[in-house]
């Protein structure tokens, strides 16, 4: 390892250099639920333990503090692995009942 | 129990932009609880076109840091905000970040105005529903929320409005008044 840190980091060494995670993306605000309890390293320990209940990929990332690129590589081996689901969340287009519920919730801060 | 809880989790995403210290970051945590998020632009990726994974031991990044905050309106209801890096050489998120979000607001600093202009555009073109919050830094509008539409020559449905970022209220509103707009936007879409 180089130790030449500055504002160029290689965060990939985690995934073995790879930057692609297998299969489809996964979005950001998609759920993680562990469904398995072997973890592999650490870092797969440590989601496994974060996503006892449902976690966005979003929170997984910003809890280990690890870049979201690295998180979907280790996210997508672990769900090939069977250690995890993933779930999205309901998409682009809420509907109208659901926004005056936000604006109620909003305003009840 | 009603059927509420069983019903699919919904998360909503706003996108909270504007220029270089402009009062993004002030904005999200007065809402919410705030994380940095970390993202990466794979530099060796830039301008070659290739996408094949020879050759990944090689590839260096940058690490932008976001911020990333979550309001939970009620269980399997969840607003996450995303403040967006200022600076436009770390747009390279926001396609995604935009992606199926319920919106955004543009905090414009009325001592430099342009600066909000590139965030404006982007919203424009991608039919993205956003309003304008004008931060009065020292607690007075030197600008008329007219000014402001003028000088930014904005369509006359876009909301505009003064707020403090730093107080809970303020922050409270603007929110407040994007979800309503989102909400028309939505109401008059083919
Ligand atoms: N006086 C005053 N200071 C403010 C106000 N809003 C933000 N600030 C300060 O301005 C500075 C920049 O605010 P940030 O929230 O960090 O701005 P930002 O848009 O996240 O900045 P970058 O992420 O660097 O682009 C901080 O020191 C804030 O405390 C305001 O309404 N009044
Ligand atoms: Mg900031």
């Amino acid at each position: 390892m180089d130790d030449e840190a500055g504002p160029i980091v290689r965060p990939y060494a985690l995934t073995k250099g790879r930057t692609r995670p297998s299969g489809a993306m996964l979005d950001l605000l998609a759920l993680v639920t562990a469904t398995g309890e072997a973890a592999g390293s650490p870092e797969q320990e440590a989601i496994l333990r974060l996503a006892r209940s449902p976690i966005s990929v979003a929170d997984v990332a910003a809890d280990l503090d690890l870049p979201v690129g690295v998180v979907r590589v280790l996210l997508a081996d672990m769900r090939d692995q069977g250690l995890i689901s993933v779930t999205s969340q309901a998409g682009p287009r809420p509907s109208e009942r659901v926004l005056k519920e936000v604006i109620n919730g909003l305003r009840a801060l | 129990m009603d059927s509420a809880l069983s019903e699919d989790p919904v998360a909503l995403k706003i996108l909270i932009a504007g220029g270089f210290g402009v009062g993004k970051t002030t904005l999200v945590g007065s809402i919410s609880e705030i994380k940095p998020l970390k993202t990466e632009e794979i530099l060796s990726d830039r301008g070659i076109g290739v996408d094949d994974l020879d050759g990944v031991e090689g590839k260096t990044t940058t690490t932008v840091a976001m911020d990333f905050g979550r309001i939970t309106i009620r269980e399997g209801l969840v607003v996450y905000l995303f403040g967006t890096p200022g600076q436009e050489r770390f747009w390279f998120m926001w396609d995604e970040l935009s992606y199926g979000a319920l919106g955004a607001v543009v905090i414009a600093d009325t001592r430099r105005l342009t600066d909000c202009f590139p965030s404006i555009d982007y919203f424009e073109q991608r039919g993205t529903p956003f309003v304008v919050a004008v931060n009065c830094f020292d607690g007075e509008a030197s600008h008329s929320v007219e000014d402001v539409k003028i000088a930014l020559d904005l369509e006359d449905h876009v909301p505009v409005l003064l707020c403090d970022v730093r107080k809970r209220s303020s922050a409270k509103e603007v929110m407040i008044a994007l979800v309503e707009h989102s909400l028309r936007t939505l109401a008059t879409a083919p």
